[in-house]
């Protein structure tokens, strides 16, 4: 981890990655008003010292909403994200370990789930699966688990033939040992990095998603969702939707450079 | 007969070509090899690199899952081990010395915690590593002391046969010593018995009882070291030796 | 030669494949279209005979090939929504998208490739530094929020067009691009930026290697040494990976056609998905789907064509 703080990728990202993750926190427990308490008096006006981000059509504080919309779509990447990294884990770790036709041909599942865009993918699992907060994470989780068990596969078939496994097998390991607690630290680093590509993937999916009306449903908060709701007013307060982008675009950023920073895509 | 340790007859390995396609070309690494240790011995398995020493010795210990096997390989010990050529590679990068340490007595299963603790310490000591060490990963450590955790492990398990494959060759050779030192009176000891491999004739020689020529594969020539040496009968086994006596 | 066979076969298998599972998918949700088509016409008689009608009474691969044989002949069913043929609820839908993802991807490529060349040729000046940090952040913005900027500046601000208008192509190509240009900029920005990163290590990479070292030695300049030997064998991941961003570019007009209300493809298939009209979303999925396995399969063959490497393996 200290090696990385060298790299100014990391550097940056670990800023702003860790600022939003701190305002959502904190949003957890306080913000200035309550994401949805409406007033009358108080409809579309713009960005102030009372409201740092405006009012959005209901008189509702915008950086209110914008800070629990980011803890929101954070959340639900975390989720998405777990899901495709467990599943990756032991799917990966199990055709990389074994190998065989198995592996084989689901590494060319894998291959080819990939090769779709996601976004088209996600849009027949919401049809399959109906909307909804807990259906984008499960459709986006599984989408997620091809990339993750290509990467683990990869990383273990090559532990797999080092001298400490050997050893571990000559000591009477079992498999399930020597691949899940021999093997799996070493992977740990390198997964960092997907971990934090497959954030950016997840923002970006459940904003994009969420925007088209096909994840979170009101009452839900998401970024996604905001900004659908913020283009109806483009015209008369464009700060709601600007800083609703630029929440989206921080988290992506943020977790693009980390992943940058670690050597990632 | 009662004093054996390894009896290993007409040993064959054949590397089986895995390509599923074009033509099958299978490689035959060990070609009929028969040898024995006894209790207490250093056996030395020598030959240059690529000769099959390896892959026999990996043979002997189960250790080989994609070639085929054919011969005899009898034990008559439990739980031989290994101690591996690069230390670097063979102790868990992700994990500290004392978790590497007591991990084969966890697998073992026979021992409590309070237990195998002592018993990490007490082969800590013997293989001459202080006890703070316990808590540095692999990477903290020197060669030598990444090759003293790397016996200790292989001998945890209270192993009475262990292959040492090149073990010191790593190394540098100022540590070179110390290390066979090590060695050498872990036997005693312990009471093991090593199959030695090496391609440093002088050190056979210096440490080895008996000792096992091969060449492409086969025994060409074994005996007491001091036999093979003064009287050699086979080719290779001259031009060895006349190229490190010259 | 032996080579584009073998790829086609795969692709045709593909094809298939991916015209079964699209049609599987659609079968899982549980879904009688007649009490949405008959509504409160609905007796059991006539949803009965409507089932008849739909074909609905088959047995599973009996639907599978009748829909098959309609995708092929270009007539894919009936429109739960509208209760007529698909193919006419389609029309003129696929044009906009096609339109919209093929100029966001030329875009893409006008931009890119400069980009990615004048990133590498400059590394380690200032403006290498200062366009490797908007690269990173063009990168981060979503194409639905760069649409909408692009909508409140251009449109709203500017008024060069009128956010929601839309203008067919029987209007006038020239104009019709027109009211496609922001839409595809929003898509092309970010991919253009991906691209550009790519391209840019793909030159760095490829700038390391001994024969650009001898190059220099026999005192070419950095420009020479770039256009003479480096660039055309930095842009072979780089074709590939064009070629391939197709897919990415339709992917991206599904989004951006509801932030400027075009009428595509992409617009058609969230309303069917909202609607439960099953025949449509089935029939755009598997268009998008034949196109990214058409465009991967087109990649190959190119990636093969322009390097010799690939053709020996």
């Amino acid at each position: 981890m200290k090696h990385y703080l060298k790299d100014k990728n990391f550097k940056a990202g670990l800023i702003i990655t860790g600022l939003m993750v701190l305002v959502i926190l904190i949003g957890l427990f306080w913000t200035p008003y309550d994401p949805n308490a409406m007033s009358g008096s108080e409809k579309l006006q713009g960005p102030s010292a009372a409201h740092w981000f405006g009012t959005d059509n209901f008189g509702r504080d915008i950086f209110s909403r914008v800070v629990q919309g980011a803890g929101a779509t954070f959340l639900i990447a975390a989720a998405t994200v777990a899901i495709g990294l467990v599943v990756g884990l032991i799917i990966g770790g199990l055709t990389g370990y074994y190998g065989g036709l198995l592996d084989e041909i689901l590494m060319r599942i894998a291959d080819s789930i990939l090769a779709f865009p996601s976004i088209l993918l996600a849009l027949v699992m919401i049809a399959i699966l109906g909307k909804g907060k807990y259906n984008i994470i499960l459709a986006l989780g599984l989408l997620f688990i091809p990339s993750f068990a290509r990467i683990v596969r990869t990383e273990v078939a090559k532990q797999k033939n080092t001298d400490y496994v050997r050893n571990a097998k000559l000591m009477g390991a079992g498999d399930m040992r020597i691949l899940f607690i021999h093997i799996m630290p070493n992977i740990i680093p390198v997964l960092l990095s997907s971990v934090a590509i497959g954030f950016n993937n997840a923002v970006l999916s459940e904003a994009s998603m969420s925007y088209l009306g096909m994840g979170v449903q009101p009452p839900d908060p998401s970024l996604g969702r905001m900004l659908s709701e913020a283009q109806g007013y483009l015209f008369q307060a464009p700060w709601y939707a600007i800083f609703t982008g630029v929440a989206i675009i921080l988290l992506i950023l943020g977790f693009g450079l980390l992943s940058e920073g670690m050597g990632g895509e | 007969m009662s004093d054996r340790v390894l009896e290993v007859n007409n040993l064959s390995v054949v590397y089986k070509d895995s390509t599923v396609f074009g033509k099958r070309r299978d490689f035959q690494a060990v070609k009929n090899a028969t040898f024995y240790i006894d209790h207490g011995e250093i056996v030395g398995l020598v030959g240059e690199s690529g000769c099959g020493k390896s892959t026999m010795s990996k043979a002997i210990l189960g250790m080989l899952d994609d070639a085929e096997i054919t011969g005899e390989i009898k034990h008559y010990t439990k739980r031989p081990q290994m101690v591996f050529q690069d230390p670097h590679g063979s102790l868990n990068p992700a994990k500290t010395v004392g978790w590497i340490l007591e991990e084969p007595l966890r697998i073992f299963g026979k021992y409590d915690e309070p237990e195998r603790k002592r018993r990490v310490l007490d082969m800590m000591t013997r293989v001459g590593l202080e006890h703070e060490l316990i808590t540095h990963k692999p990477s903290e450590l020197s060669g030598g002391q990444k090759q003293r955790v790397s016996i200790a492990t292989a001998l945890i398990q209270r192993p009475r046969f262990v292959v040492a494959d090149e073990p010191v060759s790593a190394l540098d050779v100022s540590i070179q010593g110390q290390i066979l030192q090590l060695l050498l009176n872990l036997r005693d000891e312990l009471d093991l018995s090593y199959l030695f491999i090496t391609h440093d004739l002088n050190l056979c020689y210096s440490i080895c009882d008996r000792v096992v020529v091969m060449y492409k594969g086969e025994i060409v020539e074994q005996g007491p070291v001091e036999e093979v040496y003064e009287h050699p009968q086979h080719d290779y086994t001259k031009s060895l030796l006349e190229a490190v006596l010259k | 030669m032996a080579y584009v066979i073998k790829k086609t076969g795969v692709l045709i298998i593909s094809l298939v494949l991916i015209s079964l599972l699209a049609f599987l998918a659609f079968q899982i949700i549980p879904a009688d279209p007649t009490t949405k088509i008959l509504g409160t016409d609905y007796t059991p008689e006539k949803a009965e005979a409507l089932r008849e009608q739909l074909g609905l009474n088959d047995p599973l691969p009996a639907r599978y090939l009748n829909w098959l044989k309609g995708l092929i002949s270009g007539d894919p069913g009936i429109s739960y929504s509208y209760f007529m043929p698909v193919k006419e609820v389609m029309q003129g839908k696929i044009q906009v998208t096609a339109a919209l993802s093929l100029f966001s991807w030329v875009l893409v490529m006008l931009f890119s490739i400069p980009m990615g060349i004048i990133l590498a040729r400059f590394q380690g000046g200032h403006l290498e530094r200062t366009g490797i940090v908007l690269n990173q952040v063009f990168m981060a913005v979503p194409p639905f929020f760069l649409g909408m900027l692009f909508t409140y500046l251009f449109g709203l601000v500017l008024q060069w067009f009128t956010p929601g208008g839309y203008v067919p192509f029987s209007a006038g190509f020239g104009k019709a691009m027109g009211y496609l240009f922001f839409p595809a900029l929003a898509i092309a920005i970010p991919k253009a930026a991906k691209t550009a990163k790519l391209l840019r290590s793909s030159i760095l990479n490829e700038m390391n290697k001994d024969y650009v070292r001898t190059a220099y030695s026999r005192g070419n300049s950095r420009w020479a040494v770039l256009r003479d030997h480096v660039l055309r064998n930095a842009m072979l991941p780089v074709i590939t990976y064009l070629a391939m961003s197709l897919a990415d570019t339709v992917a991206g007009s599904i989004i951006v056609e509801q932030v400027f209300a075009l009428p595509g493809l992409g617009r058609l298939l969230l309303s069917s998905i909202g609607n439960r009209d099953f025949p449509v979303a089935q029939c755009i999925v598997v268009i998008i789907a034949f196109i990214v396995i058409f465009m991967n399969y087109l990649a190959d063959i190119v990636t093969q064509y322009v390097d010799p490497r690939v053709r020996l393996n």
